[in-house]
């Protein structure tokens, strides 16, 4: 029973790690961005949501309805200006420049925020929970951040295949030249896919400021969160990222029961597992 | 007023000039073939005319407005549709969604999904197939039908008849009076010269970037296209 609980809890954890990754798998898929400042975009949503907890009152899943556009919008701003001009035959001046734009928003929350660690507080929901039989209990806050995490993910899905944009960001993923020659305004469809994907990390990042503690730093241990999700699951496949979240969060709850501190190690392990037994992920869509 | 223009349109691959001061006008209506051998510049003259290759704005007139200068996807929205050569299909979308990606530039006109696929039987009954399932003939249909779907004006052919069965060329080839049809202007590019001469109201030779011979195809006599083909 204590396994089952273990495997449990690990699956809800999993829910937060495929959010992590399901906009760092859309920038990639569509435009073959990897963008190394993903973790600290989603500490940054962390903290727009605690400015607007601390000046409005609302309840941090309530601030969501004004951090999740804000992001679209930073989104669509930093595709359209600035990550649009690295794009082209090289990947290493995207990698570089989201480099550099991790460091300095890490740099600019230390500066106005400290290095105190933060938490978005949401009162009774952080320790309310379900019973499900005798021995096993299920944390409201955890079900809420999985059933999120299988929403955005289905509305992903339906996105990419049931309408013209997602067809535009397929169409764009396998050929981004012939798109164009259909009409497609690739600098618009960069910037939706990355405004789609901040507005998914604004999610993820509330979800995680009400979860646990944060600060300015720990965004790069959530990038490598996300990219681990991604390779699991395979590129391009949201469904897939939605089951490497869970590899990774159900590993990481096993390695803790076994010693806490094997929590991150197992994660890795499991990771580096899947690279060697099924090197293009479980459920790989790409062909590249 | 000539559909489609082009004044003393140059091309270059970076120090390599591909184009030399090329002449071109289309009339509406007409079915135009540009013909030539390897690498005498017929698909840079295309990549041209739909805005891959970069030229001044004034070199490139259509229906009168300067468009040398435009990007590829402003190009479509004014009604110049390319079927690409090698098709360049979309591997991760079905034959549907590479067809209904045609109307990404919102232009109404007569095809829709229905209408192509009564052109083309073949694409109806694949098409939730992925496009590289399709063999070649049923892949370049859907070429050509998601290049209708953008409702063009002036549909731009380039080889769709390179690498298909002779039976496969003759099915794509007996599609295009339908197209014609609906009063689109067609600009077909072939390295097959039979095949350009018998569609074609007039034809165009290209040699080494150059216009080397133009006429109807009944004033051409098969010396004359010898010639302005290879130039010996």
């Amino acid at each position: 029973m204590a396994w089952t609980n273990i495997v449990l809890q690990g699956t809800l954890l999993g829910g937060l790690y495929a959010l992590f990754a399901a906009g760092l798998s859309l920038m990639f898929g569509v435009m073959r961005l990897v963008n190394i400042a993903h973790g600290d975009l989603i500490v940054l949503s962390a903290y727009c949501a605690l400015v607007i907890v601390q000046a409005t009152g609302l309840h941090p899943l309530l601030s969501l309805a004004l951090v999740v556009p804000l992001m679209f919008a930073l989104g669509y701003a930093l595709q359209r200006g600035l990550l649009n001009r690295t794009l082209g035959g090289d990947i290493l001046p995207s990698l570089l420049v989201t480099f550099g734009l991790s460091v300095i928003i890490q740099n600019l929350l230390l500066e106005a925020f400290s290095a105190d660690s933060r938490r978005l507080q949401a009162g009774a929901l952080e320790t309310a929970s379900l019973r499900l039989g005798d021995q096993i209990a299920v944390g409201v806050l955890p079900a809420i951040v999985f059933a999120m995490a299988i929403a955005v993910i289905a509305l992903l899905q339906l996105l990419l295949y049931r309408t013209a944009l997602g067809r535009a960001f397929r169409a764009t993923s396998d050929d981004a030249e012939t798109a164009q020659l259909y009409g497609v305004d690739i600098r618009h469809v960069f910037a939706l896919a990355t405004a789609l994907a901040l507005a998914i990390v604004s999610i993820a990042g509330v979800l995680l400021a009400i979860r646990t503690n944060f600060d300015p730093s720990i965004g790069p241990a959530r990038l490598l969160y996300a990219f681990e999700a991604v390779i699991i699951g395979g590129l391009g496949s949201p469904w897939g990222t939605l089951a490497g979240g869970i590899v990774l969060g159900v590993a990481q709850s096993l390695g803790a029961a076994v010693d806490p501190g094997l929590e991150i190690l197992a994660g890795h392990i499991a990771f580096l597992l899947v690279l060697v037994v099924r090197p293009r992920g479980l459920f790989p869509r790409l062909a590249d | 007023m000539s559909l489609l223009e082009t004044r003393d349109l140059t091309a270059f691959y970076g120090d390599f000039q591909a184009l030399f001061g090329i002449d071109l006008r289309i009339e509406e209506g007409e079915t135009v073939a540009i013909i030539g051998a390897n690498g005498a510049g017929k698909s840079t003259l295309l990549r041209a005319i739909t805005g891959q290759l970069r030229a001044p704005a004034e070199r490139v007139r259509f229906d009168g407005k300067p468009i040398g200068s435009l990007a590829p996807d402003r190009i479509v929205r004014l009604g110049i549709a390319l079927v690409p050569e090698g098709r360049r299909l979309f591997a991760s979308l079905t034959v549907e969604e590479n067809l209904r990606l045609g109307e990404q530039c919102r232009r109404q006109g007569p095809w829709t999904l229905e209408r192509v696929y009564r052109l083309f039987p073949p694409l109806a009954r694949r098409r939730s197939t992925p496009a590289p399932a399709l063999s070649g003939g049923e892949q370049q249909m859907a070429a050509i039908g998601r290049a209708l779907m953008a409702n063009p004006r002036l549909l731009l052919c380039d080889e769709i008849s390179l690498g298909l069965a002779p039976i496969v060329i003759r099915d794509i080839y007996a599609a295009l009076p339908g197209i014609r049809a609906e009063g689109t202007t067609m600009l077909i590019v072939e390295q097959d010269t039979n095949r350009a001469l018998a569609v074609a109201d007039r034809v165009y030779c290209l040699q080494e970037g150059r216009i080397t011979l133009t006429g109807a195809p009944g004033e051409l006599t098969r010396e004359r296209i010898r010639l302005a083909y290879f130039g010996v």
